[in-house]
């Protein structure tokens, strides 16, 4: 069975998707991410899909439902590397990836993700929390 | 008149076998050098009916040629299951309509994708469904 690697970098979880995604292999790695998110208390999820040549909607479905996912487990989820020619299908198929972060590449993905986890402000992120496991 | 120009069958029955054939798709569309943007659009079409073909007909046989109609090149691809058909198929194209969990962009969206579109269907015998995408189209 295939297995997308989801590694952890501190606060973020990163995940660089460099096969063709069929179904079974977009589930698993949405419940894998949303598990890594729960257990290392992760407050960013980033997502490189530069090596990504198509999206369907079913694989759209999956990037937006970890996104919420992670949403509710208080963290954020930036999507990086989207082709330009990914990103003119999904809209013409219909779906705009409403409420998916996006940026253009890892660098700007990450402190996208930086600004939105520091932003709140109202709460302290304690970054040694999560070293055991 | 549409010629047939190269013939490419393949069985679909399992989720991999999706990428293989959007891969064969992929291979003819650039031979006929499809651009970068249509080739995407013609392989997530493709991708979009492979699903339908296997969620709702345990699978089928997918069929890609490369046509010409005069001096345009394009590929053609027909999608032929023996599953339980659609009983209305002007519901199943329209947008958001889905008997499964999805989100009913599967059809609608995928005749967005490509230049022609055709789908026949009887209930209890099974679905064809032919899509063409011009090089240029």
């Amino acid at each position: 069975m295939d297995k997308i690697p989801i590694l952890r970098m501190g606060n973020f979880l990163l995940v660089t998707i460099q096969v063709d995604l069929y179904d079974r292999l977009a589930l698993n790695l949405e419940a894998d991410l949303v598990q890594m998110v729960n257990k290392t208390s992760a407050k960013g999820v980033l997502i490189d899909i530069s090596a990504v040549s198509i999206v369907d909607s079913f694989m759209g479905r999956i990037i937006g439902n970890i996104a919420s996912m992670s949403k509710i487990l208080d963290a954020q989820t930036v999507v990086v590397g989207m082709q330009p020619a990914v990103a003119i299908t999904l809209i013409e198929l219909g779906l705009p990836l409403k409420g998916v972060h996006t940026a253009l590449d890892v660098e700007k993905g990450m402190s996208l993700l930086k600004s939105m986890i520091d932003d709140p402000g109202d709460e302290e992120i304690e970054e040694d929390d999560f070293i055991t496991e | 008149m549409i010629l047939s120009l190269s013939k490419d069958t393949v069985q679909v029955v399992r989720e991999q076998d999706v990428v293989l054939f959007r891969n064969r798709v992929k291979e003819s569309a650039v031979k006929i050098k499809m651009g970068l943007v249509n080739q995407t659009r013609l392989i997530t079409a493709t991708s979009e009916l492979l699903r339908n073909m296997l969620r709702y007909a345990n699978g089928g046989q997918g069929l890609i040629e490369i046509v010409s109609r005069g001096r345009d090149n394009g590929i053609r691809v027909t999608f032929s299951d023996k599953g339980p058909g659609i009983p209305d198929i002007s519901l199943a194209m329209r947008d958001g309509y889905s008997t499964g969990k999805s989100l009913g962009l599967g059809l609608p969206g995928t005749k967005r994708l490509v230049n022609e579109f055709d789908i026949k269907s009887k209930p209890g015998e099974g679905t064809t469904i032919v899509i063409i995408k011009w090089a240029n189209g």
